[in-house]
């Protein structure tokens, strides 16, 4: 038996009878609470309460004075929301009042950790600053000065953050105690308003150096951060926000350092990348670095198919995706229960595990079936087997790699994958012209096509080996790029520009310096009869053709960038060559270099200038080179680049 | 091929490492050892084939001898130690070995028994890279 219905009764509709909040506080403080109190008195939210307790707080007074209270509660007993504009007041009060302190930014932000503390059913805040308990006031008092002395980075307590400016500290705790309760807004004008450049005595309390001054406490990254931000905030509105006698340079150089404390940079190469990238993109390029990224491999087209391999990882527990559309043969890995090195089908050469960077300059090459390949620096073998599989195993590769032991690595990975069209050889790539050029070009007219692939400073794969960080300086950058050019100039050499199907050189790098990459590509068109090309890539950055002060031909618009933080794949730059004549362009102070070309060219082998040649790492002797004038450890700077290519 | 052969004469001898792919070593008495290398073109011809089953073929790949347990299907009538090439079950190659035992004793033994020795096998790409040729 159930209740009669009773159609005179009507039910609230709407998302639940109790749901519905208790006009409880609201009405019944009214009662209590002199008329003139702002629409307390008044049931229901018609008249936001904030607004009026605004007007009070304007008005100088505190609820507290008015509450006609006969018991204790007034001091709690409130809704919350009515306390958040009272600091919002005063923070206005605050600046208007251009009561600016030092990173007083900093502050404002303590307020918003503040306000996730407790809030009652009632919406009541328990923290309210006039409101408080005294033991509650009595606690805050402590936090800061806990702040001071320890190192406690939570979110909430900002307090503490700025635990290192002893200066300020007594006046700032003042402050934050009154600001401590937030409003939801951040105020951001307020803070780039009020952002200013540390002096040179706070500078010293954060070095940590200092240890005379102050037992320096370790920076701490999360002020850096902070402080971060408010300097980039400034630094893109320069005009309006910046500080009246600091220059811009300023600006910079703090947040130089600061980059380098919180990213653990080296300050030469933070000033490449800021020349490089621009800021917002700078801060996102530095993150991505921190993050690997995600493990990709390509499929063995020789040996299985791409779906049939992704069945069966899938079945080991690989969790996987196809790459993306602009590759057929790769997967990206998510996860996986099995080492992906060590499957059986691994194991059995179904598939690589390489980079999907490394996909794209070989994709940019288009070797066809029935060519004759040179893979300059070839090591560990992932780009040569993937020229295998296009060329299904026709042709001739010709693999080479001035490293030895990072041969054997190459040796295996051709032979588990079942390549059967490559020569490995271990030749110091500079040589190639000169060595092998003769029998080669007269038993195969030169190659069709290279691919290039010169060790570099690393610059792009930062995420995988962090060490590139601080230990690349100018030297090193110079002497990858003064590499790169000899090696680009023998790979031009060893291709036959007559060839019918080819004649392209594709020249990469896994950096992102302009010396390395640009640059490099600048002085071949220079020197060689070769002009750019397409690469046929659709995605990816235009390389630069200008750069500070430098201008690169126009042609570099199709060479081709990767970024970490756009591409989600390493750093990697592009850049494909077409050779157009086998002569050598004389050049008024330095004379042919290799006369390997049947043609035009003469064929005595002019001495080579001094800086081109050396035969250190090569193992021919073939000829006593007069000893090279300041020659830095090459050898030993190769085998340090080594390990930084995939 | 021989076009290859050619083409690698140009390298200078001292620097040239590996050409095409490489079957096995001559070792000092005049006898050739295969390699693992030279699997995949093998395994087409392979006469006598053993399947392992899934759960020991890592231990294969470890270089372990196959046992009764492991062993999914003999090709019929392998004579004693005679060579094979082990295939997991999806068919994919994993390597050589000889048999231990012959089709008919492989049915009576029990499971612990070897069955197969292990000769080479794909772990070894990974394993000893360096010993690989």
């Amino acid at each position: 038996m159930g209740r009669k219905l009773d159609p005179t009764r009507k039910e609230k509709r709407g998302p639940g009878r109790k749901a519905r909040k208790q006009r409880g506080a609201e009405v019944e403080l009214a009662r209590f609470l002199p008329p003139g109190k702002s629409g307390l008195a008044r049931p229901g939210p018609q008249v936001s309460p904030q607004k009026e307790k605004r007007a009070v707080k304007a008005a100088g007074q505190t609820p507290r004075s008015r509450s006609g209270f006969s018991d204790g509660n007034s001091k709690w007993l409130a809704p919350a929301k009515a306390k958040k504009i009272p600091s919002k007041g005063n923070k206005l009060e605050l600046s208007s009042d251009g009561e600016v302190e030092e990173a007083s930014w900093e502050m404002e932000e303590e307020e918003d950790g503040s306000s996730e503390e407790m809030v009652d059913d009632y919406g009541a805040s328990s923290s309210e600053e006039e409101e408080l308990l005294p033991i509650e006031k009595a606690a805050l008092k402590k936090k800061p000065d806990r702040g001071g002395l320890s190192e406690d980075d939570s979110e909430e307590e900002e307090e503490e953050e700025v635990a290192e400016k002893a200066v300020e500290e007594a006046s700032r705790q003042k402050m934050g105690q009154k600001e401590e309760e937030s409003s939801d807004l951040q105020l951001n004008l307020d803070i780039d308003d009020q952002f200013k450049l540390p002096t040179t005595e706070q500078m010293e309390k954060e070095d940590i150096l200092f240890i005379f001054f102050l037992p320096a406490e370790p920076p701490d990254l999360h002020v850096i951060h902070q402080r971060m931000k408010g300097n980039m905030e400034v630094l893109q509105d320069f005009a309006v926000k910046r500080e009246e006698g600091r220059t811009r340079q300023e600006y910079l150089a703090l947040l130089r350092q600061d980059m380098a404390a919180y990213y653990s940079y080296s300050d030469f190469l933070l000033t490449k990348l800021m020349d490089i990238f621009p800021l917002p993109e700078l801060i996102n390029f530095l993150e991505a670095n921190e993050v690997p990224r995600p493990v990709t491999i390509r499929t063995n087209t020789l040996k299985t198919r791409r779906r049939d391999l992704a069945q069966a990882l899938i079945n080991r527990g690989v969790n996987l995706d196809p790459l993306g559309k602009w590759s057929k043969t790769g997967l990206v890995i998510y996860d996986s229960s099995v080492p992906i090195g060590a499957t059986p089908e691994y194991l059995a050469g179904h598939y690589m595990l390489q980079g999907a960077s490394s996909l794209l300059p070989v994709m940019a090459l288009a070797p066809q079936e029935n060519e004759h390949i040179l893979d300059m620096c070839c090591a560990p073998g992932g780009k040569t087997s993937y020229i295998a599989q296009l060329m299904k195993n026709t042709g001739m590769i010709l693999a080479n790699d001035s490293n030895a032991e990072r041969l054997r690595s190459v040796v295996g990975n051709l032979h588990r994958l079942g390549v059967t069209n490559a020569v490995v050889s271990n030749c110091d790539g500079r040589q190639f012209p000169k060595v092998c050029c003769y029998l080669l070009w007269s038993v195969l007219g030169g190659f069709d096509r290279v691919l290039l692939d010169a060790p570099c400073s690393g610059t792009g794969v930062i995420s995988k080996d962090p060490a590139v960080k601080t230990n690349k300086d100018e030297k090193d950058i110079l002497r990858c790029a003064h590499l790169q050019k000899e090696l680009i100039l023998s790979a031009i050499d060893s291709v036959n520009a007559a060839s019918e199907t080819g004649g392209y050189i594709v020249y990469c790098t896994c950096s992102i310096m302009v010396e390395e990459n640009e640059w490099v590509v600048d002085y071949a068109l220079k020197k060689r009869n070769v002009r750019l090309v397409a690469t046929g890539l659709d995605f990816g950055k235009e390389g630069f053709t200008r750069f500070k002060d430098r201008r690169f031909h126009p042609s570099l618009k199709s060479t081709r960038r990767f970024y970490p933080h756009t591409h989600n794949m390493d750093g990697f730059f592009i850049a494909k060559f077409k050779k157009f004549s086998n002569a050598i362009p004389q050049a008024q102070k330095e004379p042919a270099v290799e006369a390997a070309a049947p043609s035009a060219v003469p064929d005595t082998v002019t001495e080579p200038q001094p800086k081109k040649k050396k035969t250190e790492g090569s193992k021919v002797d073939k000829e006593q080179k007069p000893p090279q004038p300041a020659l830095k450890k090459r050898h030993s700077s190769q085998a340090q680049r080594r390990p930084l290519k995939a | 091929s021989e076009k290859l052969l050619k083409a690698a004469a140009s390298v200078p001898r001292d620097s040239l490492v590996s050409l095409g792919s490489c079957f096995g070593k001559f070792t000092k008495t005049q006898k050739f050892r295969l390699s693992v290398t030279a699997l995949d073109f093998l395994a087409p011809y392979a006469k006598y084939k053993v399947w392992v089953k899934p759960g020991s073929e890592q231990s294969f790949l470890y270089g372990n001898h196959v046992l009764k347990s492991g062993l999914g299907r003999i090709t019929e009538n392998t004579a004693q130690y005679q060579g094979v090439v082990v295939y997991s079950m999806a068919d994919v190659p994993l390597g050589f070995g000889v048999a231990a035992k012959s089709t008919q004793e492989c049915r009576k033994v029990d499971p612990m028994a070897i069955v197969v020795f292990h000769q080479a096998d794909v772990g070894e790409y990974v394993r000893n890279e360096d010993m690989l040729t």
